[in-house]
């Protein structure tokens, strides 16, 4: 006598069944792209763009203006603060924590421009 | 005992490069730490290894833009790119054209450009190897090129590369250790010596009694004004004390010029020598996003949170990395300016150690800096290598079998090492720049305006990156290939990218809004898949 056939066993991906709150009439509207979801979107992609652009900002006027101070100014750029000539500290050290900070700036604001989308969605 | 050494560090390094991402099998679970760390493992080259310190030592504080810049270029990605980039689920660039703009025509194109920028990267690659067999092993340049462009190629070829991140992180600290504990004791090393002066007015002079070897026939200035002709392969004793002397057209600078900002081969205008550090400025900043064996690494982030995560640790690693090469380059106007009358400052990493301390403390901490340059161009190389032969076999050859990939691969990695076996006196940070203008004038404007602008269409992306590409890629072969340039072509041309990268976003947006009709129609699902947050899962 051949050996029972395994079972049929019924897989439900887990994330499908859970519960999701009432979230889905703005989820719908985002999927199907009416007019409201459209207009939600494109909102956010501005939003999210402005934060990009103020941040890339800070860099143009913070590192960009570099060169021009240097050159308009020479004084400036053979002064020595902690004994080291200026544009070498700028560049060689400060320039690095200085991007950090603002990678670690931007990567703040824009999780919570995210979330406070993410819960609109959920809420409404 | 420095060559087994060598040998022994390099076979091992070998054995450690041996490595291709693992986005083939889909691993998408990797922390945004390892991540990173793999990504800066396998981004910092051997121009970052070795190019800069040599530039800083030849040129001074105006080449510290390329370091910056290159670290500049994961805060660019970070803003405008990585997150969309990942939710998008483009693999790689040519993927992304696809998938944005459903136009295989396009597809087609951008895949000519991820060759091309590969290429181009590839070249200064082999060329550190070729230099740093040269150097440390006493062999001859082309036999460097060919040992380590066929191991590359081989491995590349023969699949026999693994796929572990853990690996590629490793490689990024060894590259770090490599630079940074040699440098510990050198900077003690320049302490004990009564801290002798970087860049004395009076110029600078030898430290120690030091021969000098020619490899090429030389006029050499005295600082009373007299020139001496060397032969080829003459060499010349200078005692220590000895000012020293400059050589005709070599293009390096001393004293204050070293010391401060200003045209250094600009002939002294300063409105030129502004142009060209605006220029680096743009072309760095922009062009990481571009480069083809970055961007397939953000697949193995989990989603696009992640992948900005990722971007965030990947900046500060480099940043922390590239604290060290300027050190070099410095350390290298006390110790090294032998380098300085012979042309090959792209050796400074290498010989520095050996040169300032003596007896076996130099010689071993030498070795660890060679085996931190054979990682540096073996694990560049080969996920370039690999980036180019895969879009080379999927999108030229089109039928991805193994088979096309091996030839692909061959095909990839002799193109460039006929290039590097030819190349003449490029710097090696130099020609990654032009690179990194190519990519700027190309992908930055086809990634952020496909990215962030509805209008972008099909033929006004074709549009921009032929313009921006063909003119950049005109540029780096005049520049590389072409007669020598004076006066303002000379850093147009030598510089390119402040004037092909917005001449790339011209022509994409004019030519998209006249060709209006063409936008994707499906450009709203498009953008709402790029931009809406992960826990969405839309």
């Amino acid at each position: 006598m051949p050996p029972e056939p395994p079972r049929r066993v019924r897989v439900v991906l887990a994330d499908a069944a859970a519960p999701r709150g009432g979230g889905d009439h703005t989820r719908t509207e985002l999927e199907e792209q009416t007019g409201i979801g459209e207009a939600l979107v494109k909102g956010l992609v501005r939003t999210q763009l402005a934060l990009a652009l103020r941040c890339a900002a800070v860099v143009a006027v913070g590192l960009g203006s570099l060169p021009l101070l240097f050159a308009v100014a020479p004084s400036v750029a053979g002064t020595r603060p902690f004994g080291v000539v200026l544009p070498w500290l700028l560049l060689g050290f400060a320039a690095y924590p200085f991007l950090f900070g603002v990678g670690w700036a931007y990567v703040h604001l824009v999780e919570r421009t995210e979330r406070d989308f993410t819960d609109l969605v959920e809420k409404h | 005992m420095v060559t087994v050494a060598t040998v022994v560090i390099g076979a091992y390094g070998l054995r450690v490069a041996r490595t291709t991402s693992d986005f083939l099998v889909a691993s998408r679970e990797v922390s945004p730490a390892w991540n990173a760390a793999a990504i800066s493992g396998e981004y910092l080259s051997a121009a970052s290894f070795l190019g800069v310190a040599g530039l800083v030592l030849k040129q001074g504080v105006d080449v510290l833009w390329y370091p910056v810049g290159f670290a500049a270029g994961y805060l660019a990605l970070l803003l405008f790119v990585a997150a969309p980039l990942r939710r998008s689920r483009a693999f790689t660039l040519p993927d992304f054209c696809e998938l944005r703009l459903g136009s295989v025509r396009l597809r087609k194109l951008a895949t000519v450009f991820v060759i091309m920028i590969g290429w181009l990267y590839l070249v200064p690659q082999l060329r550190g190897a070729g230099l740093t067999v040269q150097t440390v092993a006493g062999g001859r340049y082309q036999v460097g090129v060919l040992l380590v462009g066929c191991v590359v190629i081989a491995n590349v070829a023969l699949g026999g590369m693994r796929s572990i991140t853990f690996v590629q992180a490793f490689q990024y600290w060894l590259k770090l250790t490599a630079l940074a504990v040699p440098i510990i004791f050198l900077v003690l090393h320049w302490q004990a010596d009564g801290r002798p002066p970087l860049a004395p007015p009076s110029g600078a002079a030898f430290a120690h009694s030091t021969t000098v070897l020619f490899d090429h026939a030389t006029t050499i200035a005295r600082p009373d004004g007299s020139t001496v002709d060397v032969p080829a392969h003459a060499s010349m004793v200078f005692p220590a004390g000895t000012p020293i002397p400059r050589v005709r057209g070599a293009g390096t600078s001393s004293g204050a010029n070293w010391l401060l900002p200003g045209a250094t081969e600009t002939g002294g205008r300063r409105d030129r020598g502004l142009f060209a550090a605006y220029s680096l400025i743009l072309a760095t900043f922009l062009g990481t996003m571009g480069l083809p064996h970055v961007l397939v690494r953000f697949y193995t982030n989990r989603d696009g949170a992640a992948a900005r995560r990722t971007t965030l640790v990947v900046l500060g690693l480099v940043g922390l990395f590239y604290l060290l090469p300027t050190l070099y380059g410095v350390l290298g106007r006390v110790y090294t300016p032998q380098l300085l009358m012979t042309g090959q400052t792209d050796a400074v990493v290498l010989v520095l150690p050996g040169a300032a301390l003596s007896g076996l403390t130099g010689q071993l901490l030498g070795a660890l800096v060679a085996a931190g340059a054979f990682a540096a161009f073996l694990s560049t190389s080969s996920g370039l290598l690999t980036s180019v032969a895969g879009v080379l076999s999927t999108d030229i050859v089109r039928r991805g079998s193994v088979r096309d990939f091996r030839m692909s691969a061959v095909l990839a990695g002799l193109v460039p090492l006929a290039f590097a076996l030819r190349a003449g006196k490029m710097d090696v940070s130099q020609v990654v720049g032009l690179a990194f203008a190519v990519a700027a004038s190309t992908f930055c404007p086809l990634l952020v305006l496909g990215v962030w602008w509805r209008g972008l269409t099909p033929v006004g992306a074709a549009a921009g990156v032929t313009v921006g590409g063909g003119t950049a890629l005109a540029a780096v072969i005049t520049t590389v290939v072409g007669p020598p340039l004076a006066g303002w072509p000379a850093v147009l041309i030598g510089q390119p990218a402040a004037w092909t990268v917005p001449l790339a976003f011209l022509a994409m947006v004019s030519v998209s809004l006249a060709t209006r009709r063409r936008v994707p129609a499906n450009v709203g699902l498009t953008m709402l898949r790029l931009h809406a947050p992960d826990p969405l899962r839309l």
